[in-house]
């Protein structure tokens, strides 16, 4: 233990503790700019500096370790004085549009003012950089309103291995992005979004797709058609001041109503519809691998549901591409439902049908305008928009979100099982399609508690299991004994190790879960802020009670589904399934 | 202040031929660590790229580590603006500095060194490849393992600070890590490393022929021995010049100065500028108690005579750091900007002569919480070039 006082108090600290870890576990805050725990440790920005005695300079709090006897100010004289200082010096290369700016209220550059309180502006000067980058359908880059803190460079680097987001030049002329002349629509961006989870300003953001819906909605001669994804209710009541963790399926639906959807579909349903496919296909694949002799099975089978993660195969990947599930992505698939299941039922035009998606996710802005994700001619899903702007179009039609009364879904594609609402979560889709498979397979529930694979919960980045198969249908004897080896990883740097094996030949699985965001769809690109793991875990339990919740906890056992196939896919894998519900891939370049 | 008692000495040690080399390797290679730890540390030599941390110390920190992987870095990344005196080093003494390496790899544990020869040094880079043919050739002779690789940097001024070197040697962008931890544990690579200046290293290998005790002899308490200064700017006599340490500045201007010296930049832009009326109280050497008013230096020494701006003096600085800071933390980035902003301002008479004094505060602020020396350093001239040339400041 190390002995050390803060502001005249003594405290004891585990060795390695950092001067402000160590003021945080006894309730002394000190302001702080650019850290983000356990991920971003750097000590860019200087706000968090505090005096030692002793030191001939100030010390960043968040890089420097508590060392015995140490004796820390973190409010003296000088330490508020160059604090003021520093920020104002931020200040002086940041736009003061504050009231036209998205983040405004939602800042923590305006947190940090409200702290450290400046009334007057002495450093007024050269502005750095003036670039907006729109290129790209799901991320803005507006580098005038950067503040250079490399939260974005320490994701994109160190968490999901992209490597994109880079400084860039030196000195004042410093700036964060893709290289030069580098478009982000035209990089190998996954359109992941973490780096706009991070931005702590408007630098970074979505590319708000709110006035095409607001423009939809007013169209009376269009049926609009919204869905929300699983991950979408665990996080919307943040942007309503609940709890992380709380939550708000039914107060969702009421207000998407209020909004003026016509109707309401939930994603999941479309979820349940990708255990069957997806389920159908691993199947497939593995009666190919056990029963013929060719080499024509491709094992492992990857999942497919994350658009950022399949991006990054196909840059990255692109000769392993044959991994992927065929299956498209839950919401295309319900959006290709919607304009053809759905309009023929109710008789719409399916010209006249607006679908709109409402997603955690930054990286479906980009999937949409895909070419395979039209059909005959027409989009699948029309707009996306993130949790984060649901929730501004909540704020802006004046809806009273708290108090809302629940509400429902829409019939027929809305009804859906607890295996749905798991893929909001890493882990889960492994889960609900095992859930499935092995029943199918051997006519019985899957062994576990509650339903779970407990060593594919939680927020590990690579997480395995193994699945016994013991006494099979008779269709399936050829599996009897098979232990089939399952990975899940979240955040792509895990799918890049996952992925060389499969390159070296070693890997020794046979079905894999990626998604693309560190945690899954709870902590995805389009989520309200602040993520961290604390809020990860909170969504990742409301998830999990949401499922525990339902009597119905099996994708194959959902009633709608088997009605779906019943009037009008046929089987699993059958013609319209193809032509609805799978997709292809494209080899894209490595840079 | 105290009045000065050395008078300037001139030494020739660094210069004086380096033909017993292969002799010194020899003999030093034989003796054991911990005698030659010793030695440097009795020498009481200061590290020499400026920043004046003991050799020995260093040395002994690094040997202590247990790491089976270390490193011997030699910072050849000769970059602050008037200074001039390791390239002359590397082209006439090379052996001297190689030799010190080699010294150091035996003594910390090493069998691997580095000469980062900066970008625009790229001319030295066959001779000095020459040099370390013929003294690998010699290391493989008698059986010593021990290889000097030349590494080749990029231009940026950053890359002298020891941790953005590493960085820039590892192939990521140069900018400087947080420290601790220090280089003599997780230096290049994360291993254990001793960078030393490369006039540091040419010193090591004069203790080590002499013994400390000659090197000791030289200069002034906490300023012991020799060095190298590369006096440039209104001097009829321009050029590299070793000198005991601990002069007074004003012998100095006596010597080099073309008569009407108004001021002396000690220490390159990075360091301290001396107006006329300070010179008979500055000493040139390492701070200490006894010393008074006593300025490090890396060696450059610029005079300016009264035909000189210091507005544009201090303007030519500030566009310097303003484009080498190497952008990473708040203060240097910005802050060198917004200074010369600011002095623009007010020389435009846009802002009033009060804002000067604002200015200050920032450069105190730069003082304290810049993330490593650059940054740090600003303030220095900024203050001093304000403080006794207000006036060509403001009109």
């Amino acid at each position: 233990m190390i002995n050390l006082t803060i502001n005249n108090k003594k405290f004891q600290v585990e060795e390695g503790t950092t001067i402000f870890d160590a003021a945080k576990l006894n309730n002394i805050l000190i302001p702080h700019f650019c850290y983000m725990e356990n991920v971003h440790q750097i000590g860019s920005c200087r706000i968090c500096v505090v005096e030692v005695e002793g030191g001939k300079t100030l010390m960043a709090s968040c890089v420097t370790p508590a060392t015995e006897g140490m004796v820390v100010h973190t409010n003296s004289e000088r330490v508020r004085d160059v604090r003021k200082v520093i920020f104002e010096l931020m200040l002086s290369d940041h736009p003061k549009e504050c009231l036209s700016c998205w983040r405004n209220q939602n800042c923590e550059l305006q947190d940090l003012g409200n702290l450290i309180q400046l009334h007057e502006f002495r450093y007024e000067g050269a502005k750095s950089k003036d670039v907006v980058d729109s290129s790209s359908p799901s991320i803005v880059r507006d580098s005038s309103k950067c503040i250079l803190c490399r939260r974005c460079v320490t994701v994109c680097n160190e968490i999901q291995g992209v490597g994109l987001m880079n400084p860039h030049h030196r000195g004042f002329s410093t700036f964060i992005g893709p290289s030069e002349d580098e478009l982000l629509g035209e990089s190998v961006c996954t359109n992941c979004g973490q780096c706009v989870l991070v931005c702590p300003v408007g630098a970074l953001k979505e590319k708000d797709s709110t006035a095409a819906v607001w423009e939809a909605l007013y169209d009376k001669s269009k049926t609009v058609v919204v869905q929300t994804a699983p991950a979408v209710r665990a996080a919307l009541g943040e942007v309503f001041a609940y709890e992380p963790g709380t939550l708000v399926t039914g107060k969702m639906a009421a207000a998407l109503h209020q909004l003026g959807f016509d109707y309401v579909f939930d994603t999941n349903f479309a979820a349940d519809l990708t255990i069957m496919e997806e389920g159908s296909e691993f199947l497939e694949r593995v009666t190919n691998a056990f029963t013929t002799k060719e080499k024509d099975h491709v094992l492992p089978m990857i999942t497919s549901c994350s658009p950022g993660w399949i991006k990054f195969m196909e840059h990255r990947y692109p000769d392993q591409l044959a991994h992927l599930s065929s299956c498209k992505s839950p919401h295309m698939m319900l959006g290709a439902l919607t304009k053809t299941y759905f309009a023929e039922k109710m008789n719409i035009n399916p010209a006249k049908l607006y679908v709109v998606s409402v997603m955690p996710c930054t990286a479906k802005k980009f999937e949409i305008t895909r070419p395979e994700m039209f059909s005959n001619g027409l989009a699948d899903v029309d707009a996306v928009i993130t949790t984060r702007e649901l929730g501004r179009m909540i704020k802006d039609a004046g809806i009273d979100f708290r108090s809302l009364e629940d509400g429902e879904f829409d019939s027929p594609l809305g009804l859906s099982s607890g295996a749905a609402d798991i893929f909001g979560t890493t882990g889960g889709v492994m889960e609900a399609a095992l859930r499935t498979v092995h029943e199918l397979v051997t006519g019985r529930e899957l062994p576990g508690i509650k339903l779970h694979i407990k060593p594919l919960t939680g927020l590990s980045r690579i997480k395995t299991a193994e699945l016994k198969i013991e006494n099979p249908l008779p269709a399936y004897s050829f599996l009897n004994g098979v232990i089939v080896k399952v990975a899940v990883t979240s955040g792509l740097k895990g799918a890049a190790e996952l992925l060389e094996q499969i390159k070296n030949g070693t890997s020794p699985y046979h079905f894999i879960e990626i998604m693309g965001c560190p945690g899954g769809c709870i902590s995805g690109g389009g989520q309200p802020r602040p993520v961290n793991d604390a809020i990860r875990t909170m969504r990742l339990e409301a998830i999990y009670r949401e499922d525990e919740g339902k009597l119905l906890r099996k994708s194959h056992e959902n009633v709608d589904i088997q009605m779906l196939y019943r009037d009008f896919l046929g089987v699993p894998l059958g013609h319209k399934s193809h032509e609805l519900l799978h997709t292809v891939y494209t080899q894209r370049s490595k840079n | 202040m105290s009045t000065p008692i050395y008078q300037l000495k001139r030494v020739d040690f660094i210069f004086k031929d380096e033909k017993d080399w292969k002799e010194i390797l020899k003999n030093s290679i034989n003796r054991p660590a911990h005698e030659l730890i010793n030695e440097l540390i009795s020498s009481e030599l200061k590290g020499r790229g400026g920043a004046g941390f003991p050799t020995g110390l260093k040395w002994k920190l690094a040997a202590e580590v247990d790491d089976p992987i270390k490193y011997v870095i030699c910072n050849a990344d000769e970059g602050e603006p008037g200074t001039f005196k390791d390239r002359e080093i590397l082209s006439k003494v090379p052996l001297k500095v190689l030799t010190s390496m080699a010294v150091c790899g035996h003594v910390i544990g090493s069998k691997e060194g580095y000469i980062y020869l900066r970008g625009e040094y790229f001319f030295l880079q066959p001779e000095l490849n020459k040099s370390i043919g013929e003294f690998k050739d010699y290391c493989n002779e008698i059986n010593f393992d021990f290889t000097i690789k030349i590494f080749m940097g990029s231009g940026a001024y950053i890359c002298g600070e020891e941790t953005a070197l590493f960085e820039s040697m590892e192939g990521k962008r140069g900018e400087p890590r947080n420290k601790p931890p220090f280089p003599s544990t997780f230096g290049y690579l994360g291993k254990p490393t001793v960078i030393n200046n490369v006039e540091t290293l040419a010193h090591c290998y004069t203790i080590f022929e002499y013994g400390s005790k000659r090197f000791y002899d030289l200069g002034v308490q906490y300023s012991r021995g020799s060095k190298l200064f590369s006096v440039s700017g209104d001097t009829p006599k321009p050029g590299i010049y070793e000198l005991e340490l601990g002069m007074s500045l004003v012998d100095f201007v006596d010597e080099f100065g073309d008569g009407d010296t108004k001021a002396v930049q000690v220490g390159g832009a990075s360091g301290f500028l001396v107006p006329r009326k300070g010179f008979r109280e500055t000493t040139i050497g390492f701070q200490g108690k006894l010393t008074g008013i006593s300025l490090p230096t890396g060696g450059s020494m610029m005079l300016f005579n009264s035909s000189r701006s210091m507005y544009n003096v201090l303007d030519n600085y500030l566009e310097f750091f303003r484009e080498e800071s190497c952008g990473q933390c708040t203060p240097c980035r910005v802050g060198c900007q917004q200074l010369l902003n600011g002095i623009k301002a007010v020389k435009r008479g846009e802002k009033n002569a009060q804002y000067l004094n604002k200015l200050m505060r920032l450069t105190e602020t730069m003082q304290y919480t810049a993330k490593c020396g650059l940054g740090q350093s600003v303030a220095n001239s900024f203050s001093a070039i304000v403080e006794n040339f207000r006036e060509e400041m403001i009109y």
